[in-house]
């Protein structure tokens, strides 16, 4: 590609670029900057973050002019929330240790479940499969070969029962990452829930249930923008109602960044998808106050420590201001941005993959730094398989080490008053904010997802940063640099014949329930989305009667249509 | 007269939705003057073959991170052969366990493109093998 045709970055000023250096910061630079440079020139021409944001060689007090402590920074547990939202953060509770898991069968999945609680970590977050994550049911045509390669196979309330065998709902939180089908999958979780007798007042968990950034990034749609909004509007309120422990929805950047964006696109495209949640609910006839406090979130934790332990702490700040300000929200909880986080998958290498459990614990440290609420570190095998039981083990041994070794839980927001951080926040904070109303000019963000514009700047800043790996302005240790010659590590296998023995247990499952109960109570179901009902009781139902997954999907595609995607490359 | 374009079809077979590589790929390959088609999302091999056929492409792209090639490679080489187009050059981008490399390249896989690898690489790969057809 010639140097006409490379895409050219956006003009972007360096963070810190509108300073004014001091008289002694000028005669700093012409007594020692400049002799040092002459003798010895910068490495590079460009010193960028990884999102291609320039950054300056010394930050000082003139970054931070105007910049006032009390109104920016504040305190944990108090707004503008900057220094995050618990006032005791990890002293009085770390956060969360949940790594993302699942494989094969249910029966598999809740092998590893119960090894990962046995290894101490607290909290369960669950991998389905891709048939299952686009509502099939395991022994649909177009889940041949796909069946448990990704994530585990769910596709009844039996399957569902199987996951959760012997671990009490009552007594474990379970995050669920599934997003079209995330309400009859949460149906599922409710029944069995019930049946192991967990009050659904007190059981706590987080159904991702974000269809927003499904048409920006991660592409697992079923059904067109408007239904899919009245889907998730119908589980928030649901939930305000009857599982007031529970987070309906955890608003996502991290899949977002990894489809190439920036750090500020990241934040700006999952604040403006909370926007739109919130004006569908406010819509509906629902309070803010009444359903905002269970609203959560989750970031990417990519390369750059400093740019993305400044994204996190400008997020907490946008989103309380857009909570108080946009929204009139009265009540603190709703005003306290809550997030889990995951090391960036995109950045771990298949080249000398030892190399990635640095790169995930470095990142797992700006996550921490950041205030995160619950974590997943990544497994060094991530470029080649799902992962092995022990490099899962060493991904959890990371966050272990750095709650428990490093010092950085002693105190809260370690970097606060920094002013390089604080300027990063700053800036971060202001292109974010510049998107968010570049969106809001759309007419909201499936406006905008409807005229590509969230898919194009994500296509072009994944573009641009390939163009600089390829030229190798950018470094990535053991791939363009420092290359060896290797022999392949084990990787996990999934076993061939989950397919098969997923078709049995369905076909046995189709032959003991009873059909009338199912049709009656898919029937039921499709009268509900065709009207107003709140769809969820009506999902209980059917889960219950043990219709499957691709039949409650499956169903819905009629009075729901299909989403088409128009690609943008 | 003008060189003819590389004609190239991108597509994603199967359920999974991770395009990343699947685009710039795409656009790295009409920057290096090739003629991209790509497909969308949720391709099964039928639709792919077919689609290779209507373009009448040099080239198809597979990107495929699911862990189902091995399904998905079967079917497609079938078809392939089944409408004689094994002139066409299939290629393979994404996450592919090393141990089934050699059977993926036995049953006519050109080449598999494993993360790291550059958009030069391939560019270079393409026309070294088309040139040579």
């Amino acid at each position: 590609m010639t140097d006409e045709q490379a895409p050219k970055a956006a003009s972007v000023p360096a963070f810190g670029s509108s300073r004014k250096a001091s008289p002694a910061e000028r005669a700093w630079e012409e007594s020692k900057l400049e002799p040092t440079l002459a003798k010895s020139p910068d490495r590079n021409s460009d010193f960028t973050t990884v999102s291609s944001y320039p950054v300056r060689r010394l930050y000082t007090q003139a970054d931070l002019a105007g910049w006032n402590a009390e109104r920016e920074l504040g305190r944990p547990g108090a707004p503008p929330y900057t220094r995050g939202i618990h006032a005791a953060m990890y002293r009085d509770r770390l956060w969360t240790m949940r790594q993302f898991a699942g494989f094969g069968s249910a029966d598999d999945t809740n092998r590893r479940f119960r090894y990962l609680l046995s290894q101490g970590q607290t909290g369960l977050s669950v991998a389905f499969d891709l048939p299952t994550l686009m509502g099939y049911d395991s022994d649909h045509p177009l889940a041949e070969g796909e069946v448990g390669k990704c994530g585990v196979a769910i596709s009844s309330l039996a399957d569902m029962e199987a996951l959760f065998d012997q671990i009490p709902l009552a007594d474990v939180t379970t995050s669920m990452t599934i997003n079209s089908p995330a309400a009859p999958i949460w149906a599922m979780y409710l029944a069995v829930a019930e049946k192991q007798g967990a009050d659904w007042q007190k059981i706590s968990g987080t159904l991702q249930n974000d269809i927003l950034k499904e048409y920006i990034a991660q592409k697992e749609y079923i059904y067109p923008p408007e239904p899919s909004m009245r889907i998730v509007t119908d589980t928030i309120e649901f939930g305000a109602k009857h599982t007031p422990k529970f987070n309906p929805i955890s608003i996502s950047g991290y899949h977002i960044r990894e489809a190439g964006s920036t750090a500020i696109q990241e934040l700006a495209f999952t604040l403006r998808d909370g926007i739109e949640y919130v004006e569908h609910c406010l819509r509906r006839g629902m309070h803010v106050d009444d359903f905002a406090p269970r609203l959560s979130f989750f970031f990417n934790a990519h390369n750059d420590f400093f740019e993305e332990l400044a994204k996190y702490r400008a997020a907490r700040r946008i989103w309380q201001s857009v909570m108080r300000e946009r929204f009139g929200a009265k009540n603190p909880r709703s005003w306290a941005l809550r997030f889990h986080s995951q090391t960036a998958g995109c950045s771990l290498t298949a080249q000398q993959p030892y190399n990635n459990v640095v790169r995930t614990a470095v990142q797992a440290l700006a996550a921490v730094l950041g205030g995160t609420q619950s974590l997943h570190t990544n497994s060094l095998d991530e470029a080649w398989a799902l992962p092995t039981e022990s490099a899962a083990t060493i991904a959890l041994r990371t966050q272990q080490i750095i709650a428990y070794e490093s010092g950085v839980t002693n105190t809260a927001d370690p970097f606060g008053g920094s002013y390089f951080v604080e300027t990063l926040t700053n800036e971060i904070e202001r292109g974010a904010r510049d998107y968010i109303e570049r969106i809001d000019a759309f007419g909201g963000m499936v406006a905008a997802i409807e005229r590509g514009f969230p898919q194009r700047e994500i296509a072009d800043a994944a573009y641009r940063y390939q163009v600089a790996v390829d030229r190798k302005q950018k470094i990535v240790v053991g791939v363009n640099e420092y290359l060896v010659d290797e022999k392949p590590i084990e990787t996990l296998h999934i076993d061939q014949t989950v397919g098969g023995r997923q078709a049995d247990r369905l076909r046995k499952l189709r032959a003991d329930r009873s059909s009338a109960e199912v049709e009656r109570r898919l029937n039921s179901l499709c009268h509900a989305a065709a009207g107003t009902d709140n769809l969820m009781p009506h999902l209980f139902e059917a889960v219950k009667a043990y219709a499957t997954l691709g039949e409650i999907c499956g169903a819905l595609r009629q009075p729901f249509g299909v989403y088409q995607e128009v690609a943008i490359t | 007269m003008p060189d003819k374009k590389i004609r190239v079809l991108i597509a994603k077979p199967g359920l999974d939705g991770h395009d990343r590589g699947a685009k710039v790929i795409a656009r790295a390959l009409r920057d290096a003057g090739m003629e991209v088609i790509y497909t969308g999302l949720r391709q099964t091999p039928e639709m792919i073959a077919s689609a290779a056929i209507q373009e009448d492409v040099d080239v198809i792209g597979l990107s495929i991170l699911s862990g189902a090639h091995n399904t998905i490679c079967a079917r497609l080489m079938e078809l392939l052969r089944a409408k004689d187009m094994t002139d066409v050059t299939v290629l393979i981008g994404g996450i592919i366990p090393e141990a089934d490399i050699a059977d993926l390249k036995k049953s006519g896989i050109a080449e598999i493109f494993l993360p790291g690898t550059t958009t030069q690489a391939i560019v270079d790969f393409i026309r070294q093998r088309v040139a040579v057809a």
